[in-house]
């Protein structure tokens, strides 16, 4: 079952018909079983991986490392919640180490991350401070990378 | 001295060895040169995986060029990759070599394989072989001085030789039985109870078995029998592996022979005056494959498996019927319902709708009717392959 999220997860335009042959699993079963998945949010959506810099349009990210105070009962959860409801907040994680939440902030210039911080993030009661680490360049993200790799040429025929 | 520009091909032909000018030229070859001419091909003829060899290998060996590793190694190679030889034999096999003086590195297994030849065979010794096989065996053993013996194998049988059929070729002349499974061309797999009846019949006319084991690790839903686990025949197989399919490792030319001490001691006299050793570069390469690449073959598996899943079912869907291959990476349909001859078949595909295969005759009598579909490339090639190839089909079926 684990193998059909696999196969969805490289390419989400997998047919059920391929993956009930790549795995050997009736086709009404694999539907069944990602019906089931997108029901239940173990599928939350099927999305297209975009090197927005190929397509032109400029876009400025950042990285936030954000310290808060934890409250009593719910620990990090509301104010991480507080946080990432923001459209802004592409992505955000509780970690461990120096600082407590990672944000993963998308705006159109610096101008517009920069209010985000200082207008809505930073005045927060339950933040004591951030950090804002600016993305200089794009290497890899969710397993793929951005430069296409160089097709390596196999000889056409080899015994 | 010989002027080139005088000299007519006859007395070229008497410069040339009479063994090398004997030896038929290559099936593949021929369609190497004609592929060349036809632009944007998609090519299912490959056999080599379309992976790069992983990562953390390809960074060993750059480490080890940093830190100097480029001379010599011992004749039989590094110790420590013997070792983890010997480890990884042990731990899927149940396999005990000594790493000092049953296991020998080679340059890959073609090199194992001549060194194995040319070892043990006397002028006119024969070696039985599969057919059809890897394109290599039949001019390795008239190379080697031997006298190849084609077993034919059939479609019926899943392309398995048959203990009962090599028994009827063995003569006072037969040396050894030379068998690669998984097996290309066929992607073949031969179940542990025949394997084990080749083993008694060894044993009944004394015979070396030399078992080319390349793709072991390529098996779908099966386990491989390594030959030499089999009860009482270690000591008369030469088990020959490498790592060019299972770690996609094929540019780097290593493998390695594991035999016992005096088929070793044999083929190290040979590997001394002719090789003198493996690559250092690529025997750094391998030790670290051996250490931390399991997780990667599995990946690759895994891989494998979905595609030739899809080709498998491609293949018959279009009407070439196709027994499921179990090993390897090749799927081997038959081509009777076009009443083409495999060449023809392979040209008149190629030309027209630009799908490149190779035609089962390059592998031996037995594979005409036959072509070989490698899927190690991406599932979009196969798909688009297999469209134009059911295109091709419909124009070409005999009602």
């Amino acid at each position: 079952m684990e193998q059909i999220f696999e196969i969805l997860e490289q390419n989400a335009m997998a047919t059920p018909e391929q993956i009930s042959t790549m795995i050997g699993m009736p086709v009404n079963e694999v539907e069944r079983i990602i019906k089931q998945a997108e029901k239940d949010g173990a599928i939350l959506k099927y999305k297209t991986t975009i090197n927005w810099a190929k397509v032109g349009k400029e876009e400025v990210w950042a990285l936030i490392e954000v310290k808060v105070t934890p409250q009593r009962d719910v620990g990090f959860d509301t104010i991480a919640e507080h946080i990432y409801q923001f459209p802004q907040v592409y992505s955000a994680y509780l970690v461990s180490g120096t600082y407590d939440l990672a944000i993963l902030v998308k705006g159109k210039n610096m101008q517009e991350i920069s209010s985000f911080v200082t207008e809505k993030l930073a005045p927060l009661e339950k933040v004591q401070s951030t950090v804002t680490h600016f993305l200089l360049k794009r290497y890899k993200e969710n397993g793929e990378t951005f430069q296409l790799p160089k097709e390596i040429e196999r000889l056409p025929i080899t015994p | 001295m010989l002027n080139a520009q005088s000299t007519k091909t006859e007395s070229w032909d008497n410069l040339i060895s009479q063994k090398v000018n004997s030896l038929p030229p290559s099936g593949i070859r021929k369609f190497f040169d004609l592929i060349s001419s036809v632009e944007e091909v998609i090519s299912l003829g490959i056999g080599e995986p379309d992976f790069v060899t992983p990562w953390h290998i390809r960074e060993a060996a750059t480490y080890s060029l940093e830190k100097g590793y480029t001379m010599y190694t011992s004749n039989s190679g590094m110790l420590e990759l013997r070792r983890e030889l010997a480890k990884y034999l042990e731990l899927h096999y149940g396999l005990s070599y000594h790493p000092e003086h049953e296991i020998l590195i080679t340059v890959g297994v073609s090199q194992g394989l001549d060194l194995a030849l040319r070892a043990i065979l006397n002028a006119g010794d024969e070696v039985i072989i599969p057919d059809p096989c890897y394109v290599a065996y039949s001019s390795d053993i008239i190379l080697a001085g031997g006298v190849p013996i084609s077993v034919p194998t059939y479609k019926e049988n899943n392309f398995v030789i048959k203990a009962s059929n090599i028994e009827s070729w063995i003569t006072r002349q037969t040396k050894a039985i030379l068998i690669g499974y998984p097996a290309n061309p066929t992607g073949a797999i031969m179940p542990q109870e025949e394997l084990a009846k080749i083993a008694r019949l060894a044993q009944k006319y004394n015979l070396l078995v030399i078992s080319d084991e390349i793709y072991a690790r390529l098996v779908y839903g099966v386990k491989h029998t390594c030959f030499a686990s089999l009860p009482g025949v270690k000591e008369q197989t030469i088990l020959l592996g490498g790592f060019s399919k299972s770690y996609a490792m094929t540019g780097w030319r290593i493998g390695y022979v594991a035999a016992n001490l005096h088929l070793i001691q044999a083929m190290t006299k040979i590997h001394q005056y002719t090789m003198l050793c493996a690559p250092t570069l690529a025997q750094m390469a391998a030790i670290e494959a051996l250490k931390n690449g399991e997780s990667e073959i599995e990946r690759m598996v895994q891989e494998y498996d979905r595609r030739r899943r899809i080709m498998g079912k491609r293949l018959n869907e279009i009407g070439l019927s196709c027994f499921e291959p179990r090993g390897a990476f090749y799927a081997f349909p038959s081509i009777e319902v076009t009443g083409m001859s495999s060449e023809e078949f392979a040209e008149k595909l190629l030309l027209e709708e630009k799908v490149a295969v190779v035609p089962g005759s390059a592998f031996g009598q037995c594979g005409e009717g036959f072509i070989r579909c490698c899927y190690a490339t991406s599932l979009a090639n196969i798909e688009e392959a297999m469209g134009r190839m059911g295109r091709f089909i419909n124009k070409y079926k005999r009602v």
